[in-house]
């Protein structure tokens, strides 16, 4: 039952999101310092963890495919797969819950706790839209940060391949021009999307409906990791099911 | 002037305000007081309109609350201004940034007609050199000041303040009660302050009304609270010692 009322409670809160909009100048400032410091702000960790994953996908590949009948521009094919299809998209957006949702809950959570919230409340602002429309259309830019993950995954495979000795250069490049479905950019991009709108929203709504003190907002952003990275899995395999099953 | 009627309000099965009927005088700087636990704060929030009481009216100059559009209740919250115990300053804001915001949100001002009314209420409360530093850089009575700048810069004609003096050393608490009571006269603002601060009562104290689990248990002013035979009342006024003593000076001196 109480599942239920919070799954209520959150869709009335992204209701409440987009009702009442804050003055377009300020609207705008919020939106820019939320995409520096949602996207452009988590750039580095993106770019560090999937030129490590492409690595490490091109080795474990390689180390699995070692009959001499099997080309090694599989390897390339393989890895390019991988990153495209799961780990850019999936694996990203959950070290995103990680990062960015934790700031998200702790940020709102603090604001709420200090009674700032209640102060916008009493301004006659909408509070929600204020603090958390920003943040849904700054993680729109959310599918940029995806795609350098996919070209520093494709690349950091690269490296590992030919400065490994796993697959020669050429190899490699063949591989990922092999079989190549536009569609499966399409397919991640639009699963990126969906896992923006969730990464903005559920931590939002833990750190919006969060009661307590300063140890229940470190409660909250734990909460909300875990809801985040759960709802995204599930939808994962639910988008997955319906775009490519 | 704020009219209550019969206000009640609940959360879940605790019944927190009990039935208060009272007024608040424009000009005047009104107090709400009582116990921790008495329903000062839930009170205070329904006059601002964050609680709705599930029975009663509260009316400001003629307007019933409950009879408002949406969009007239937002009208109406313009017309508010809230000091908040922790003076929920902006933690992203400088004080100028705080004390702009109202007038950024919800006029159509100029850069510089903002800017010359930020300093003029600042110069007000008497903050002129704080207008770049962040609230986490100022101290506790310079936040209670910015608030109180935050509050007052869109003319509001209702001024609300929950424990103003909280954690503030007596003669600054001192200070922030003469401040407010000199804006309540000057701009001829509706003033509803809780607290727990007895200098409070004493100094400012026009009209007082006493809660005691959930009802109104007393109402009356500074001078009445001296002469009160409500038991709770003189129970919760005269708690501290030095209280006690000055109780007694004035038995003594009338007798």
């Amino acid at each position: 039952m109480n599942y239920l009322e919070a799954i209520g409670k959150y869709f009335i809160m992204v209701w409440e999101v987009f009702k009442k909009p804050t003055k377009w100048p300020i609207m705008r400032s919020l939106i820019l310092k939320e995409i520096d410091e949602l996207i452009f702000g988590s750039l580095g960790i993106i770019i560090f963890i999937a030129f490590f994953i492409g690595g490490v996908v091109t080795i474990q590949t390689a180390l699995n495919l070692n009959s001499p009948l099997i080309p090694k521009s599989l390897i390339g094919f393989a890895t390019r797969q991988s990153v495209i299809l799961e780990f850019a998209p999936t694996f990203t957006s959950i070290i995103m819950a990680g990062k960015v949702g934790s700031y998200i809950t702790s940020s709102i959570g603090t604001m709420k706790v200090t009674e700032q919230i209640d102060a916008l409340e009493v301004m006659g602002v909408n509070s929600l839209n204020y603090l958390v429309f920003p943040k849904i259309i700054a993680m729109l830019m959310y599918p940029f940060a995806v795609a350098v993950a996919m070209f520093v995954g494709i690349f950091g495979g690269w490296i590992a391949g030919a400065f490994g000795g796993y697959a020669p250069s050429g190899e490699f490049v063949k591989g990922l021009q092999l079989d190549f479905i536009p569609f499966h950019v399409t397919y991640a991009f639009i699963k990126t999307v969906v896992f923006a709108f969730i990464i903005a929203t559920i931590p939002s709504y833990h750190g919006f409906y969060m009661k307590g003190g300063a140890l229940e907002v470190g409660k909250a952003s734990t909460t909300s990791f875990v809801w985040t990275s759960v709802v995204i899995i599930i939808l994962n395999y639910i988008l997955t099911q319906l775009l490519l099953g | 002037m704020i009219e209550v009627e019969n206000i009640h309000k609940s959360f879940g099965e605790t019944h927190i305000l009990k039935g208060i009927t009272t007024c608040f005088d424009q000009g005047k700087t009104n107090l709400v007081i009582g116990q921790s636990g008495s329903g000062k704060t839930v009170f205070l929030k329904c006059l601002l309109g964050l609680f709705e009481p599930e029975e009663g009216q509260i009316c400001y100059d003629g307007q019933f609350y409950s009879e408002l559009t949406i969009s007239q209740r937002r009208d109406l919250r313009q017309e508010m201004g809230m000091v908040f115990q922790g003076s929920a300053l902006f933690d992203s804001m400088t004080v100028e940034g705080n004390v702009m915001f109202p007038l950024e949100m919800f006029t159509k001002q100029s850069r510089a007609e903002m800017k010359d009314r930020v300093d003029f209420v600042l110069e007000r409360v008497n903050l002129v050199d704080a207008h770049k530093k962040f609230p986490s850089e100022i101290s506790g009575g310079m936040k209670k000041r910015v608030a109180i700048a935050r509050a007052i810069v869109m003319n509001p004609k209702y001024l609300f303040c929950d424990e103003p003096n909280s954690g503030l050393d007596p003669k600054t608490a001192i200070l922030i009660d003469n401040l407010i009571q000199e804006l309540t006269k000057e701009y001829d603002i509706t003033t509803v302050i809780n607290t727990h601060d007895m200098n409070s009562v004493m100094e400012i104290g026009e009209k007082i009304i006493f809660l005691k689990n959930g009802f109104k248990e007393w109402e009356g002013t500074n001078k009445e609270v001296f002469k009160t035979d409500n038991e709770a009342v003189t129970n919760f006024v005269y708690s501290s010692e030095l209280f006690k003593k000055v109780r007694q000076m004035y038995i003594e001196e009338r007798n």
